[in-house]
C-alpha cells in the first residue's frame, strides 16, 4: 500500500470546480442518453426495432451507470446495474421482448430519470422508491440474486459472480499523458479496493532523475492483486475511464467455475458494439483504444456553451444593422459613381444572410428533446386517470431555436394534460361510442412557411360548445344572449379564469391551464388556435417563429414614426377607393375587399401619432392575418420597404407595450418598434368605444 | 455633441481628482446635474455614461415623462424626462441637453436633464431628510438634501426610480400618501 500513500498530493489536485464541471457534463450527457433511451424504447414498442436498438438501449444505460460510478452516485449505479442486467440478457435474446417487458423498461427508464434528477439536484428520493421496480427487473431477468443490489449498493457487481473469491492480477501502466486527461490512478485503485482486498506493488522503473521529472506526467506503473468475488467485467469496469490512457492487462489467477446467468454478464461490459474476435480472449487482456462506448465515429459534434453561440448571434445582429446602414448610404449614391461599392454591398448582404442563417441553424435543435419527455407524461397520467391513451409523435426532428424549445415544455405539458383529462374518454365510454378503448393523441411538428407548427390532436370527445358557452356566461365572460360562432366559443377556453371541469382534479381543471398556455406561447411570439369539429376530438395548433432573433419585416411610416410589420402576417397591401370604406356603427370602419369585410385599424389613432395620413384612401392599408385567420387592415401613411430586422427586447429595460412585440434598430441607427398583430387586435377590441368616438369626432372633416 | 463629450471628459478628470484626494468610507460620491435652476445629485456608481440628446423613438401611449427609446450600441434604452417626472413640465430638448445613462443590475435607462455640473463627495452624516412640503413634486424619488458650498443639492434615489419599469412609482412609502403619485403619472391610466 505504500506507493499509494506516496501520491496523496495528487489526490487533492482536481479542483472542486473542475469536478463540478465534469458532473455538469455528465448530467448533460445523461439527459441526452435518456432521450436516446426513450426514443429507442418507442422504436421497440412500435416494432421498428432492429439489431442496433437493443444495443443502443443497453449502451445508454451502461454509460449512465459508468459515469454515475465515477461520481459515486451509488444509488443510481445500483439501479442502473439491475436495469442493465436485464438489458444484457435481452440483447442476447435470452429474455424475450414482450410488451410487458417493454412497459417495464419504460417504467424503469422513468425511475432512472428521477434518480438521475435527484443526483443532479442533490435532492433525496424516498428510500425504497426504486425497490419495487428493481425487484421487477430482477424477476424479468430470471431472479438473479434478489435483493443483493439493495443490500450492497457499494458493490453492485458482487452479485455477478458466485461466492467463490477469485484473484485477479492486474498490470496497470498509465501512459505518460494520463494526468492531462484528468485521470487519476489513485481513484482507480481506490475504486478497485471496493471490490475486495487489494495488494499494490508499484513499478518505479520509469521514474527519471528528479531534475528530469515532469510533474504532470505519469511515471509509475502498478501491479495490483485483487481478491474479490466480483466478475471480471466488474474489474474491467473500474478501468473503463482510463483504459484509453494506459496499458492494461487483467488476468484471473484463481479460476472459478462459470455457470448459467453469469456468462452473459461476464463478458467485458460496455462493449455493446459487435466486437472483433480476440478482445474478449480468455486471458482477458484488453487491447483498447476505440472500445469506449462512444467510439470515434460518433464524435460528429462539439459541445459549445450557449453563451458563446449567443455572443456570435448578437454580433451577427450588429453586422446586419451595419450592413443595412451601408446599404442605405449606397442607395443615396449616384449609381455611376461607385458601382463597385454597390456591388460589394450587395454581396455583403448575401453573405451576411447566409452567415445569419448558419448561426441560427447552430442554435436550432430538434424538438425531439422536449417531445421525448411527453410519452412518460401521457403514460403516467393515463394510469392516474384510469384511461388508455397512445401518444403518436411525428416530426420530432423538426428544428427550432433552442430558447423556443426550452419554453415549449410547459405549454405542451398543459395541452397534453388537457387532452387526457378533458378530451380522451374513459375506456367504457369510448366503447359505448364505438371507438377503440385506447385513445390516440397525436403530437406533431412541422415547418410551415417560415414558422414551426405544433399540433396536439386527440380523438376524444372534443369541445362541448354548449357547456363552454353556458360556463362562460355564468362567469360573466360572455354577455347573456350573445351569439357566437363555433370558433369564438372554442376560443373562450383561453380566457383567464375559465374552467369547465366539473370536478377540479389535480391534473387539470383549475382553470389556470389554457390561458397560461396562450400567454406562454404568445410570449414566444407564437399563437394558439383550436379546432374541434363536433364529436371528433380537438386539435390545438401552436404556431411559433423559428427564431426569436430575426424576422423579415415591412417597414411602414406613420407620421414621423417608423414601424415594422412582420412579413409573415402580411397578406397584401393596397390603397383603397373611398367607396370601399364603410363605417359600422360602434365598430369603426371596415374595408370591403373582394366581397369580404376587413376591420380597419388606424395605427395613428392606436398609437396616438401626430401628423399622420388619416384618410386610408390617401395612405396604404396593410392587410394582415394573425393565427386563426382573422384579418385586419392596418392604416399607415406609406410603405418604406422590406427588410430583415434583428429583434431587440423593449421589455428588458422598459415594459411591454400594447401592440408592440419588440424593437429593432434601423439602418439609420434609430429604434423602430415591431408590431405585434395579435395584440394590436386585442388592444383594439378592448377599447372599441373610445376608438369610435375618436373616429366620430375626427371623421366629418375628412370625408 | 462634441461640446458634450468635452464636458464629459472634464468630469472624468474631476472624478480622478476626487479619487486621488481619497474619499473616506463614510463619504459617497454624487454626480450633480441641473434641471432649470435646481441642482440634483445621483450616486456616481450607477452612472454608466453621459451623452448628448438624440432624437428618440416615441413609445405609443406612454406617460409624458417617457420620451421614447434610443439605440445605445445595439441595446434599446428608454429615456425618462426627469423634469416631467418631477412634475415640472416636459423638457424641450436641444442638442445642448444631456442624457445620463444609468443602470443597476437589472436595467439601463437614460435620464434627460439640462446639464451635468459637478461631482461632489458627500459625507453620509451631512445628508438631511427631505422636508415634507406638500408640493406637487414627487418626493418619493428623493433621498435627501445636502449643502455643497453655496448650493443645495437634492439627492435622487435611483433604486426608487427603478422600482417600476416605466419609471412610475408603485404605491410604496406609507408616509407619502397617494396625492404626489397622481401628479407624476397624470395620464398613466391610458398607458396600462
Amino acid at each position: 500500500m505504500s506507493p499509494v500513500a506516496s501520491v496523496p498530493s495528487i489526490e487533492d489536485e482536481p479542483a472542486v470546480t473542475s469536478v463540478d464541471d465534469f458532473k455538469k457534463t455528465y448530467f448533460e450527457e445523461c439527459a441526452e442518453l435518456l432521450d436516446a433511451l426513450y426514443a429507442q424504447l418507442t422504436n421497440l414498442a412500435e416494432q421498428r426495432a432492429d439489431d442496433e436498438t437493443m444495443h443502443a438501449i443497453f449502451r445508454a444505460v451502461h454509460s449512465i451507470k459508468g459515469g454515475g460510478g465515477a461520481f459515486g452516485f451509488d444509488r443510481l449505479v445500483a439501479f442502473a446495474h439491475v436495469f442493465e442486467t436485464l438489458l444484457d440478457l435481452m440483447r442476447d435474446g435470452r429474455v424475450a421482448v414482450t410488451p410487458d417487458v417493454i412497459a417495464l423498461l419504460q417504467r424503469a427508464t422513468d425511475a432512472l430519470s428521477d434518480i438521475i434528477d435527484a443526483a443532479r439536484t442533490g435532492r433525496e428520493i424516498a428510500s425504497g422508491f426504486e425497490d419495487e421496480l428493481a425487484a421487477a427487473l430482477r424477476e424479468a431477468a430470471g431472479g438473479a440474486g434478489p435483493g443483493t443490489a439493495q443490500q450492497t449498493p457499494l458493490r453492485p457487481q458482487a452479485e455477478d459472480g458466485g461466492t467463490v473469491p477469485r484473484r485477479y492480477r492486474i498490470r496497470f501502466s498509465p501512459r505518460m499523458e494520463m494526468f492531462q486527461r484528468a485521470n487519476e490512478p489513485l481513484l482507480v485503485i481506490r475504486d478497485l479496493k471496493r471490490l475486495g482486498k487489494v495488494t499494490v506493488e508499484a513499478d518505479l522503473s520509469r521514474l527519471p532523475e528528479l531534475a528530469a521529472m515532469e510533474p504532470e506526467q505519469a511515471y509509475l506503473a502498478w501491479t495490483l492483486e485483487v481478491e474479490t468475488t466480483a466478475a471480471k467485467a466488474a474489474v474491467e469496469e473500474v478501468f473503463e475511464f482510463v483504459s484509453d490512457d494506459c496499458e492494461l492487462k487483467i488476468e484471473i489467477e484463481t479460476d472459478v467455475p462459470v455457470s448459467g446467468p453469469t456468462t452473459a454478464s461476464d463478458r467485458p461490459a460496455g462493449r455493446a458494439l459487435p466486437q472483433p474476435p480476440g478482445t474478449g480472449s480468455p486471458n482477458g487482456s484488453i487491447s483498447k483504444p476505440g472500445a469506449r462506448v462512444e467510439g470515434p465515429a460518433a464524435v460528429q459534434s462539439i459541445r459549445v456553451d450557449v453563451d458563446k453561440v449567443d455572443r456570435v448571434v448578437n454580433l451577427v445582429g450588429e453586422l446586419v444593422i451595419n450592413q443595412s446602414m451601408l446599404m442605405q448610404f449606397g442607395r443615396d449614391l449616384p449609381i455611376d459613381t461607385a458601382p463597385a461599392l454597390i456591388n460589394g454591398i450587395e454581396t455583403l448582404s448575401q453573405n451576411l444572410r447566409e452567415l445569419q442563417e448558419s448561426i441560427m441553424a447552430m442554435r436550432a435543435q430538434p424538438v425531439k428533446s422536449v417531445f421525448m419527455r411527453m410519452p412518460r407524461l401521457v403514460r403516467e397520467l393515463a394510469t392516474q386517470l384510469g384511461k388508455e391513451a397512445h401518444l403518436v409523435i411525428t416530426g420530432e426532428a423538426t428544428e427550432i431555436d433552442k430558447t423556443v424549445i426550452e419554453q415549449l415544455a410547459d405549454p405542451l405539458t398543459h395541452l397534453l394534460r388537457n387532452a387526457l383529462d378533458h378530451g380522451i374518454e374513459s375506456p367504457e365510454e369510448r366503447r359505448a361510442r364505438g371507438k377503440p378503448p385506447k385513445g390516440t393523441i397525436h403530437l406533431g411538428a412541422e415547418h410551415r412557411s417560415g414558422r414551426i407548427v405544433i399540433e396536439i390532436a386527440d380523438d376524444g370527445r372534443g369541445i362541448d360548445r354548449e357547456r363552454v358557452l353556458a360556463k362562460a356566461q355564468s362567469r360573466g365572460l360572455v354577455a347573456p344572449g350573445a351569439s357566437l360562432t363555433d370558433e369564438e366559443i372554442n376560443n373562450l377556453i383561453f380566457l383567464p379564469g375559465f374552467s369547465t371541469a366539473d370536478n377540479v382534479s389535480n391534473i387539470s381543471g383549475r382553470g389556470v391551464g389554457m390561458d397560461v398556455v396562450k400567454r406562454n406561447v404568445q410570449a414566444l411570439g407564437g399563437r394558439v388556435a383550436v379546432e374541434s369539429p363536433a364529436g371528433s376530438g380537438s386539435r390545438f395548433i401552436l404556431s411559433l417563429p423559428l427564431t426569436l432573433a430575426v424576422l423579415d419585416g415591412m417597414v411602414v411610416a406613420v407620421g414621423k414614426e417608423t414601424y415594422i410589420v412582420p412579413l409573415t402576417n402580411i397578406v397584401e397591401s393596397l390603397r383603397p377607393k373611398p367607396a370601399d370604406i364603410h363605417p359600422v356603427v360602434d365598430r369603426g370602419d371596415v374595408l370591403a375587399i373582394r366581397g369580404a369585410y376587413v376591420p380597419l385599424v388606424y395605427l395613428h389613432r392606436s398609437f396616438a401619432v401626430p401628423d399622420a395620413v388619416t384618410d386610408p384612401c390617401l395612405g396604404i392599408v396593410v392587410i394582415v392575418e394573425s393565427e386563426g385567420g382573422k384579418r385586419i387592415g392596418i392604416v399607415v401613411d406609406q410603405l418604406l420597404g422590406q427588410q430583415q430586422v434583428v429583434v431587440k427586447s423593449v421589455e428588458a429595460n422598459y415594459d411591454s407595450i400594447d401592440g408592440v412585440g419588440g424593437a429593432t434598430i434601423l439602418g439609420n441607427g434609430r429604434v423602430a418598434l415591431i408590431l405585434d398583430i395579435a395584440r394590436l387586435r386585442d388592444a383594439q377590441r378592448r377599447s372599441p368605444r373610445s376608438e369610435t368616438q375618436a373616429f366620430v369626432s375626427s371623421s366629418p372633416g375628412m370625408q | 455633441m462634441r461640446s458634450q463629450q468635452n464636458q464629459a471628459g472634464v468630469h472624468d478628470n474631476q472624478v480622478a481628482a476626487h479619487e486621488k484626494s481619497g474619499a473616506d468610507e463614510h463619504s459617497h460620491q454624487f454626480m450633480t446635474f441641473t434641471l432649470g435652476a435646481e441642482e440634483y445629485g445621483i450616486d456616481i456608481m450607477v452612472v454608466r455614461e453621459i451623452k448628448g440628446w438624440t432624437e428618440t423613438t416615441t413609445i405609443p401611449n406612454a406617460p409624458p415623462h417617457v420620451r421614447g427609446v434610443i439605440n445605445l450600441r445595439g441595446v434599446v434604452v428608454p429615456i425618462f424626462d426627469l423634469r416631467a417626472r418631477f412634475g415640472m413640465g416636459q423638457t424641450e430638448p436641444t442638442k445642448m441637453h444631456v442624457v445620463i445613462i444609468v443602470s443597476n443590475d437589472a436595467r439601463t435607462v437614460g435620464l434627460l436633464v439640462d446639464t451635468v455640473s459637478d461631482i461632489i463627495s458627500v459625507n453620509q452624516d451631512s445628508i438631511r431628510p427631505v422636508p415634507e412640503m406638500g408640493l406637487p413634486t414627487d418626493d418619493n424619488f428623493l433621498d435627501g438634501l445636502v449643502t455643497s458650498g453655496e448650493r443645495m443639492v437634492t439627492l435622487v434615489s435611483l433604486e426608487r426610480l427603478f422600482a417600476s419599469r416605466t419609471g412610475r412609482l408603485p404605491t410604496i412609502d406609507a408616509n407619502s400618501g397617494a396625492a404626489p403619485l397622481e401628479t407624476g403619472g397624470g395620464e398613466l391610466a391610458q398607458a396600462s
